[in-house]
């Protein structure tokens, strides 16, 4: 084995023009693959990022304005949420939804750390599992919990925007007092926003607000888990039923579709969902297309080189070499370039997603309104860039394989005067 | 050490081609044979057959003692490693390779480690007078030269026979000298020659000369004074 792979070396060595030409295709196929890929998935990572602080199966419910009159009532009346609504949100529909979490709000009111102070800050009221149903990330202490709502404490959860803004000076900003709405509040924890949105929302216990500002049994939104709710069409479906629910409650118009108003980022996230898988199909057979054009340009080479040294095996056939000597040294050959080759073309197109991580993976779009990432971490995984390699070794070897057959299939005298 | 039994060969095609039609010829250990004949004869379809790069039709050919017939790939690579030795017309060196490294090759095939293989093929240039030139790719040669590299490629697995089909086709008549010597010289030293030609200055170099005509041999010719031939003494006409 040894000494076959010192006479493909010295064979390779000796052929340079054609051991390049081979090579330049597995590394330009391998390369464009594993670049397409990373780029890809930069687009597709920065897709998820912006809409990180989206729960992918939330449906909010908000009241609204009716645009119709109903039973002898005018249009143009405000419908408020109310503990009816959460409650038939909880019972009406037991297999579309698994969680309903009522929030309420209290806005405009003045958030102050000594000297420095945000205008026009919201104040959320909320359950402890709105983190979770929110995707609420708590990137220091705690978000509110059960304890906070039953002794109704006058704790805050503030956004680590906001956390900038009051708290300028040096160390955490946890146990420290933040001034909402002239009363004094405790910070226990601070959630991330990205830079889409400058949220001035502050969290503080659904208990506390409904007290402190005597919320009676309203609400303000309604944020629920959705299930069972596979396309489009059935969340259409859905909220069309949930309305007429609703509908009965506050009597307006089943038909009425201002009277509440519902974001529906479940829907959202399906047609996201469609998006990011068509971008990921589409890198896909752009990577496949490049590497097949990879394995052609090799198998066109090997055919080729395989033809003009018909000769060189006649030659060697002649002095005692058998079938199988020449079938395995091609084979070797192409193996040997391809992995070669593969490997450098591999190593070139992960460096080059790294150099794009680098760069433009951490350039950071300011439209003003707000700002935003467009290429996040667009690399490979190690894997898959693995399998590509294999991928085109395995061709390259099968590239040598049928030419070579065919090549020893002719008699040594007829290749001898070829 | 060559025993050929009415040996026939057919060339299928469109119009086949009877080209071999009964050879029996027998070729003694240690003799040096030259075959002659015309263009078309059969001389070098008879040379292939010996030489297992061709086979036969009919008829029984005994290379000392095996007979060949009907082998695999496999097997008639084996035997054409071990047992002959081909010099080519066209030389047919690997043009990637130097000097050394295709003297080298057959004991690549069996499988004989890289040094050993070098340090012989050292020893076979030197005794045909290349040691200098063994690092010299093909192209870097004379016709001569190559000549002479191909029979340092064809004696170093010492076969049991030497098989030259138009040794000094492609040379001149000075180098034609050279390399007929060193023929000479190997039969010398005992080695079984049979080399295929249609200059008669080749032929009587040999000390038995085969004659053959449309496929039959036609005569045998001992050739006693082999050196001063009807052509001149020590020359060869070209």
């Amino acid at each position: 084995m040894l000494e076959l792979l010192h006479e493909i070396q010295g064979t390779l060595r000796r052929n340079m023009m054609r051991t390049i030409a081979t090579g330049f295709a597995v590394v330009s196929g391998l390369f464009l693959l594993i670049v397409l890929q990373g780029a890809g998935n930069g687009v597709i990572h920065s897709f998820q990022y912006n809409m990180g602080n989206f729960a992918f199966d939330a449906v909010h419910v908000f009241g609204g304005m009716t645009t119709k009159p109903w039973e002898g009532i005018k249009e143009g009346r405000l419908i408020k949420l109310d503990d009816r609504d959460l409650d038939m949100s909880r019972r009406h529909f037991p297999h579309q939804i698994t969680s309903a979490i009522p929030t309420v709000n209290h806005e405009g009111v003045v958030a102050s750390v000594g000297a420095h102070h945000i205008s026009a800050a919201t104040m959320v009221g909320v359950f402890p599992e709105y983190a979770a149903s929110q995707t609420v990330e708590v990137l220091e202490g705690r978000f509110i919990n059960s304890i906070d709502m039953t002794e109704k404490r006058k704790v805050c959860v503030l956004g680590s925007n906001s956390c900038k803004d009051l708290f300028k000076e040096a160390g955490s900003p946890i146990g420290r007092g933040v001034e909402l709405g002239g009363i004094l509040y405790t910070v226990v924890g601070i959630y991330k926003t990205n830079e889409m949105f400058n949220s001035t929302e502050f969290y503080v216990p659904y208990t506390t607000l409904c007290t402190i500002y005597n919320k009676g049994r309203f609400i303000d939104e309604l944020t629920m888990n959705t299930r069972n709710i596979p396309t489009d069409t059935a969340m259409q479906q859905f909220i069309g039923e949930y309305i007429r629910a609703t509908s009965h409650i506050h009597s307006f118009d089943p038909e009425d579709d201002r009277a509440l108003w519902i974001w529906n980022q479940a829907g959202d996230n399906i047609q996201m969902q469609r998006a990011t898988n068509i971008l990921n199909k589409a890198f896909w057979i752009l990577g496949l297309l490049t590497l097949l054009s990879g394995v052609v340009s090799v198998s066109n080479i090997m055919l080729i080189s395989v033809k003009e040294r018909t000769r060189e095996f006649g030659i060697r056939r002649a002095i005692g070499a058998r079938p199988w000597n020449i079938v395995s040294m091609v084979v070797l050959e192409s193996v040997v370039i391809t992995a070669i080759f593969g490997y450098i073309g591999m190593l070139l197109g992960i460096f080059f997603c790294e150099w794009m991580d680098a760069t433009v993976g951490n350039q950071v779009m300011d439209i003003g309104v707000f700002q935003t990432k467009y290429f996040i971490d667009p690399t490979v995984d190690l894997k898959t860039c693995i399998q590509a390699t294999v991928v085109i070794i395995v061709a390259g070897a099968l590239a040598g394989f049928f030419p070579a057959r065919k090549a020893v299939k002719v008699k040594t005298i007829d290749a001898l005067r070829a | 050490m060559i025993h050929l039994t009415n040996i026939h060969k057919t060339y299928q095609g469109a119009q086949p081609l009877h080209v071999l039609k009964g050879i029996d010829l027998h070729i003694g250990r240690g003799e040096f044979v030259a075959i002659m004949g015309a263009s078309g004869s059969g001389k070098s379809t008879l040379l292939n057959i010996l030489g297992i790069l061709d086979d036969y039709d009919e008829g029984e050919y005994r290379l000392d003692g095996t007979l060949i017939r009907n082998l695999s790939e496999t097997r008639a690579a084996d035997y054409r490693n071990r047992m002959i030795g081909f010099i080519f017309q066209s030389f047919n060196l690997i043009s990637f390779k130097d000097a050394m490294e295709n003297v080298a090759l057959p004991l690549f095939y069996q499988g004989v480690g890289r040094r050993k293989r070098n340090q012989l093929a050292m020893e076979y240039l030197e005794k045909v007078g290349l040691r200098e030139w063994a690092h010299h790719l093909p192209n870097e040669l004379s016709g001569g030269q190559k000549q002479r590299v191909a029979i340092a490629r064809a004696l170093i697995t010492q076969p049991r026979i030497i098989l030259a089909d138009e040794p000094t086709g492609a040379l001149d008549s000075k180098t034609s000298l050279e390399v007929m010597q060193l023929l000479r010289a190997l039969h010398e030293q005992g080695m079984t020659i049979v080399v295929v030609t249609h200059e008669s200055g080749v032929a009587y170099q040999a000390e038995k000369i085969v004659h053959i005509k449309d496929g039959q041999i036609e005569s045998i010719e001992e050739n006693d004074g082999s050196v001063d031939s009807p052509f001149g003494k020590n020359g060869l006409m070209k």
